[in-house]
């Protein structure tokens, strides 16, 4: 599904990205740990297109990243700290502008739908500018789904959430899961990533310095290879 | 084909924005508005030479309530990150440049509907000049302007004092486009016999025109980038 070789970023003579190879399955749910700097959001912010990386080759479902990054954008369904919702628009508003961009048939049925699985159905037509931060990021996840993407790309989605909305975002990935996206997620929290993931890759100084699959939700066995390979990192 | 109905919902989405918060076409009619007043009493319309300002006066008002629009294009992207949001989805980033300069074209048209009406009203000016070139001017014009200032509005919008920055980027591109079509505004409005030197400007501004939008649309990839 998603394949890495030899990627590297440099931004202002900083080796931020140092040849990273990293090979993710299908229906795969994988954790991207690390310390702050490591490297992980920019690891992200690539595979989304945001970041062009300096060097190295990506390829998404047999597709290359910088020749066909129209058709690998419709795969991938992307969520960043920032809720990437406009202020002053509804959540249908903004669930039907973003749909409307991804080309989803019945847009506003979708829209409605989305609203209503993230439990916001009664403010489906206030504007988001009014919400907390657990809504804003419950209508964030919304978006990010709204085209049924293949692939999930989460940056420290569960940072700020109230419990509510902690656990509508994981049945929102364990239900993309069953229905066989792939979802790589960045965070700092090892609970989260041990209760939904299956896979765990770290990341220090910009390379992939451990990678192993977890089973029975082992966080004991996820922290005690944390330390490992993290410590003497402030 | 995709990148044409993307750029239309970016700048329906902008343009319904302004109609929810009515932010900019306010300050930039209001400020048209002040700066028509300031001239009126400034200069008597009753005096002929009053006349030779006109031409000035239209094109101060379209620079500079154009670039209170220009400015908060991008920098309402900015706001949780929503430029991100367009980057990751399937489109080009020409088709946010074209999206972005079409709503801040039709807004600068709505300015210059009300404001140009306004003006001559005020100075009591009655056309004696062409119409439709006077109209083909304005639109030439404002084209270049808010082509070239939407380009280098995305690249200001990267920094800390965009605001300061864009001016400084946008009056030197933007020079042979106002020298052009104040001197073709000028001539229509008021000593139409020389038409045919008017029509020189226009080419020149329409060379122009044409040129700047291609180069700014294929660099627009370059500028948008996190």
């Amino acid at each position: 599904m998603i394949e890495i070789k030899k990627l590297t970023k440099q931004a202002d003579n900083k080796l931020i990205l140092r040849g990273v190879d990293l090979s993710i399955k299908k229906g795969e749910t994988v954790a991207i740990l690390g310390p702050n700097g490591a490297g992980k959001s920019t690891l992200l912010k690539v595979l989304a297109t945001l970041i062009k990386p300096t060097s190295g080759l990506i390829k998404i479902n047999s597709l290359d990243l910088k020749k066909n990054h129209l058709e690998i954008k419709k795969l991938l369904g992307y969520l960043p700290h920032s809720s990437l919702l406009y202020d002053h628009y509804s959540p249908l508003e903004n669930l039907v502008f973003f749909g409307n961009i991804y080309g989803v048939d019945d847009v506003e049925q979708r829209a409605i739908e989305l609203v209503k699985e993230v439990g916001l159905s009664f403010f489906l037509n206030e504007p988001v500018k009014n919400f907390s931060r657990g809504m804003i990021q419950r209508i964030a996840i919304a978006r990010a789904i709204i085209h049924d993407p293949e692939i999930l790309l989460l940056d420290e989605p569960h940072t700020g959430l109230d419990q509510g909305a902690i656990s509508i975002l994981n049945n929102v990935i364990l239900s993309m899961k069953e229905k066989g996206a792939t979802t790589l997620m960045v965070t700092h929290d090892f609970k989260q990533a041990a209760e939904i993931c299956d896979r765990i890759i770290i990341v220090k100084n910009g390379k992939i310095v451990d990678d192993f699959k977890i089973e029975n939700r082992n966080l004991g066995f996820v922290s005690e290879k944390y330390e490992l390979q993290v410590e003497g990192v402030s | 084909m995709n990148l044409f109905r993307t750029a239309l919902l970016l700048a329906k989405k902008d343009l319904y924005s302004e109609l929810k918060t009515k932010q900019i076409l306010t300050t930039q009619i209001i400020f048209a508005g002040l700066v028509i007043v300031v001239f009126s009493f400034a200069f008597d319309p009753a005096n002929n030479t009053t006349k030779a300002v006109i031409p000035g006066v239209i094109w101060v008002i379209i620079v500079f309530a154009g670039i209170l629009g220009l400015n908060r294009s991008f920098i309402s992207e900015q706001r949780n990150e929503t430029m991100q949001g367009l980057l990751v989805a399937p489109m080009e980033a020409a088709s946010i440049y074209l999206g972005k300069f079409l709503a801040n074209f039709a807004m600068m048209l709505v300015v210059e509907l009300v404001s140009i009406p306004f003006l001559f009203l005020l100075f009591d000016f009655k056309f004696l000049g062409s119409v439709p070139y006077f109209i083909l001017v304005v639109f030439l014009g404002s084209f270049g302007f808010i082509a070239i200032g939407t380009f280098l509005a995305a690249l200001a919008a990267n920094s800390k004092s965009s605001e300061m920055l864009l001016p400084l980027l946008l009056f030197p591109i933007t020079t042979p486009i106002l020298i052009g079509v104040v001197q073709a505004t000028k001539i229509i409005l008021t000593n139409v016999e020389k038409l045919s030197s008017a029509i020189a400007w226009i080419q020149l501004v329409t060379a122009y025109d044409v040129i700047f939008f291609v180069v700014c649309f294929l660099l627009i990839d370059y500028v948008l980038e996190v």
